[in-house]
């Protein structure tokens, strides 16, 4: 096991304080009452975690952390996942005995709880296992909690840009990833202009802001052969290749007008 | 048209039937664990399909705007095999406990043995311990006989009548389980069970009372579209719309409510929420 702080890449162990002041400003009395008494007994009683988890939608709730966020939002916390997070803070060291069951026996919701909850854990990189689990699950909002700042800190290049990939591919947006787009590397922007390439050629869209991962390592090939798309003969490929060049130039210009007023 | 289905095995299922269902009316279900053709020959495969009806089943129903549930129990077949049997009632309580576990089944008869019997008194005292209704199979072979000795089982439990679903009902039983105070189910087959016109004369003859209708779609001959199938044909008969709400919704929101892990929010349904004598359905759920 690697000590938190020596991991190479960005590692970072967030504080767990500011989640906990969001957290209590949205909880009602009863739930409030619920997590005051959930933490005491995890506390006293780490295992005790196993009955109490499971718990946590029906008794501190299901909406979003933050009240404005979408409620379709993958990447936006949920007042559950919070309350998990505090849990497994209060873990302390027994966290580390806890986790890979609480993650095997978890249904989605706790698993995208635990997954959001990593990088406040003293784990080190113990929980690569699980993230790279979630990874290769089908289910977006699994495969979206498991690219917070853990994954940053602990995914190896080739995985991180699968995974940002595997992101555009399921539909889940790439721009709030934490890592995005300062974790992908060449190779990684390579495959994805691989991929606009092929949605190019069957005449379909992909999300605009893949260009912000795109250029910043352009691809020399990949983007010849996405420009030779404008004088296809067959008119949905150039038509497509048209509109996500355009994206192109939008998001490279507004990339631009922000480094202006910074 | 609302319709709640209360019994149906989404894992068999492909996505045409979800999209099927859900323009069909179908906006919440329950798919109740039970065997899958192939025997399992190891706790661990158990665990993977539990695993799988709390994550990726929710996920694939959510996509088409469903919201699944889902039961949670050792089905008679299995219960015969004495390993599975110790080591699978010994996983149940960790998953028992899962959000979105409306009720302990299918538990009850296949073939009437001793193995059978033992793995469902047990499970009845787990939903009474957990705090869930229970959703019991009837036998195809011997129904009637499986019936009773269910009935009795129940009595001896310390759970209440209105606890337990009995499923899978016919012309021969319905008279017995519904004097016994459980909730009857009635599973509607292309070929088996039961047909929507049989389904209109004991709803004719018996009431709408503690009356449920299901698909009990599967890997089998089936077809998940039996509920909304069924209406139309208590519609054809003359049951009013009032009627049929609440045997496609009401009785089952009303029965799986009682658990306190029903998910409907969201579903845009304005009286989801409605109070039933006193309690509402979604206790505990905010």
């Amino acid at each position: 096991m690697r000590a938190p702080g020596d991991g190479g890449l960005s590692e970072r162990l967030l504080d767990s304080d500011e989640l906990a002041d969001r957290l209590w400003e949205r909880l009602d009395p009863d739930a409030a009452d619920w997590l005051r008494e959930a933490l005491a007994e995890v506390g006293a009683r780490p295992e005790t975690i196993r009955r109490l988890f499971p718990t946590a939608g029906r008794k501190a709730g299901r909406a979003k952390l933050d009240p404005d966020a979408d409620p379709d939002d993958l990447h936006a916390w949920s007042i559950d996942d919070a309350a998990r997070t505090l849990l497994l803070v209060e873990l302390g060291a027994a966290v580390e005995s806890e986790l890979e069951e609480l993650y095997r026996y978890g249904d989605a919701a706790e698993r995208r709880g635990l997954l959001r909850a990593l990088p406040y854990l003293e784990i080190g990189d113990t929980a690569l296992g699980i993230v790279d689990d979630a990874i290769r699950t089908n289910d977006t909002s699994l495969i979206a909690a498991a690219l917070g700042p853990y994954a940053t800190a602990h995914v190896d290049d080739a995985g991180y840009g699968q995974a940002v990939l595997k992101c555009v591919f399921s539909g889940i947006p790439i721009e709030p990833l934490d890592g995005v787009p300062e974790r992908v590397t060449p190779d990684g922007a390579r495959m994805l202009a691989a991929f606009v390439h092929e949605r190019i050629a069957a005449g379909r869209d992909v999300p605009a802001e893949v260009w912000i991962v795109i250029d910043r390592h352009p691809p020399t090939e990949e983007l010849r052969a996405i420009e030779a798309e404008l004088e296809s003969t067959v008119d949905e490929r150039r038509e497509a290749a048209i509109r996500t060049l355009e994206d192109r130039r939008m998001v490279s210009a507004s990339g631009e007008a922000l480094n202006e007023t910074t | 048209m609302r319709i709640f289905e209360p019994h149906a095995h989404m894992t068999s299922r492909t996505t045409d039937d979800y999209e099927a269902m859900a323009i069909a009316g179908v906006k919440a279900l329950v798919e109740p664990a039970f065997w899958l053709g192939q025997p399992r020959t190891s706790a661990g495969s158990f665990v993977d399909y539990f695993s799988s009806l709390l994550g990726w089943e929710r996920f694939r129903a959510g996509q088409f705007g469903i919201r699944h549930h889902c039961t949670i129990g050792l089905n008679p077949k299995e219960a015969n095999d004495d390993v599975l049997r110790r080591d699978v009632l010994e996983l149940l309580p960790r998953f028992l406990a899962k959000d979105g576990v409306v009720a302990v089944g299918e538990v009850g008869f296949d073939g009437m043995t001793a193995a059978e019997e033992e793995a469902l008194v047990i499970q009845l005292a787990m939903a009474d311990e957990h705090e869930l209704p229970v959703l019991v199979h009837t036998p195809h072979r011997d129904k009637a006989a499986g019936t009773r000795r269910t009935l009795e089982l129940v009595e001896e439990s310390d759970l209440p009548p209105e606890r337990v679903l009995i499923d899978h009902n016919n012309e021969l039983t319905v008279g017995e389980v519904h004097a016994s105070g459980c909730w009857v189910g009635f599973s509607i087959y292309p070929n088996t069970k039961m047909d929507e016109d049989r389904l209109v004369r004991v709803l004719s003859e018996h009431g709408t009372d503690r009356m449920m209708i299901n698909s009990a779609c599967d890997w089998g001959v089936s077809d998940p579209l039996k509920v909304a199938k069924s209406a139309a044909a208590m519609r054809a008969a003359g049951f009013d719309d009032n009627e049929i709400d609440k045997v496609v919704w009401r009785n089952p929101v009303e029965f799986f409510g009682q658990s306190g892990r029903l998910i409907l929010e969201e579903l845009g349904e304005p009286d989801l929420t409605a109070t039933f004598e006193g309690n509402t359905l979604l206790r505990g759920e905010r």
